[in-house]
């Protein structure tokens, strides 16, 4: 394995056909990079919750992932309305997902507490009016 | 047990994945909540669900699971079926509801081990 290995990815909003598309090529990516199975599954699982949350309420957002031998770092930097309570988006069941988005199986209000689950170290930080922040690190050891 | 068995005993119609049928399955997980699904199924698990839609693959993608049972006769949709055979995911179809989909499998499975 190389000693970092970095690569970007762009999310479109709205766009729920390609909806998965970034978290299934970042799982594709740390599969073909050796990375054991259950973490690869983790980091998969987080960024998709973070890539669901972009598609249904931002407009558009930048992935980065960054490997070393030690962990597994995911940024998503969305452009969108931001969240103006943190603690309160981040309770189990908390949603503001509309019907539309609810028939498809969205808005259970367990993705950001699904993507804490899942990191070893979960940072979240918002501006109201200009875009959401997410970094995700899992540990590799 | 494997995929094959569980279609053949529930009589399950294939739509997709017809080269997947071989994988194994440790049990299952009934939900129609994305997120729900993602955070309390386990790999090898079939998924049961009314959910019809493309965003189905990606969670089967993700959580390693053995395939998605559709129930009360409900078609997935082009492109659920479309990125289902892109991704190598075995969709099929059950035409009773979601509580005796998960029952016959309960006693299926729960009889084999
Ligand atoms: N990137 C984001 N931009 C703006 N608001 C967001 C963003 N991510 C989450 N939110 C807000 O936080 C709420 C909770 O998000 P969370 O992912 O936990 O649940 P959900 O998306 O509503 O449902 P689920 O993820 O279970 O389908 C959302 O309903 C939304 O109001
Ligand atoms: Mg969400």
């Amino acid at each position: 394995m190389e000693d970092r290995f970095s690569h970007s990815f762009t999310i479109r909003g709205k766009h729920f056909i390609d909806a998965g598309k970034v978290s299934t090529e970042i799982k594709r990516l740390l599969k073909e990079l050796g990375v054991r199975a259950d973490i690869v599954r983790r980091v998969a699982i987080a960024t998709y919750e973070a890539e669901m949350n972009v598609v249904m309420y931002a407009k558009d957002a930048t992935v980065t992932l960054e490997l070393t031998p030690r962990d597994i770092r995911i940024v998503i930097d969305d452009r969108g309305p931001g969240i103006a309570d943190i603690e309160l988006a981040m309770q189990e069941g908390f949603s503001t997902a509309t019907s539309e988005m609810r028939e498809l199986g969205f808005g259970a209000g367990l993705g950001l507490p699904n993507i804490k689950k899942n990191s070893d170290d979960f940072k979240i930080g918002s501006t109201v009016g200009a875009g959401t922040k997410l970094e995700i690190t899992v540990f590799i050891n | 047990m494997k995929l094959r068995e569980v279609v053949e005993s529930l009589h399950l119609s294939v739509r997709s994945g017809e080269d997947r049928l071989d994988q194994a399955v440790t049990g299952g997980y009934a939900g129609d909540l994305l997120s729900d699904v993602i955070a309390n199924s386990k790999a090898g698990n079939v998924w049961i669900t009314m959910q019809v839609h493309v965003n189905i693959v990606a969670v089967a993608v993700l959580k390693d699971l053995a395939g998605i049972i559709i129930v009360q006769g409900r078609q997935p949709s082009e492109e659920t079926l479309k990125k289902a055979k892109e991704e190598k995911v075995a969709i099929v179809v059950s035409d009773a509801p979601a509580f005796e989909t998960g029952g016959r499998l309960y006693t299926l499975i729960d009889g084999s081990s």
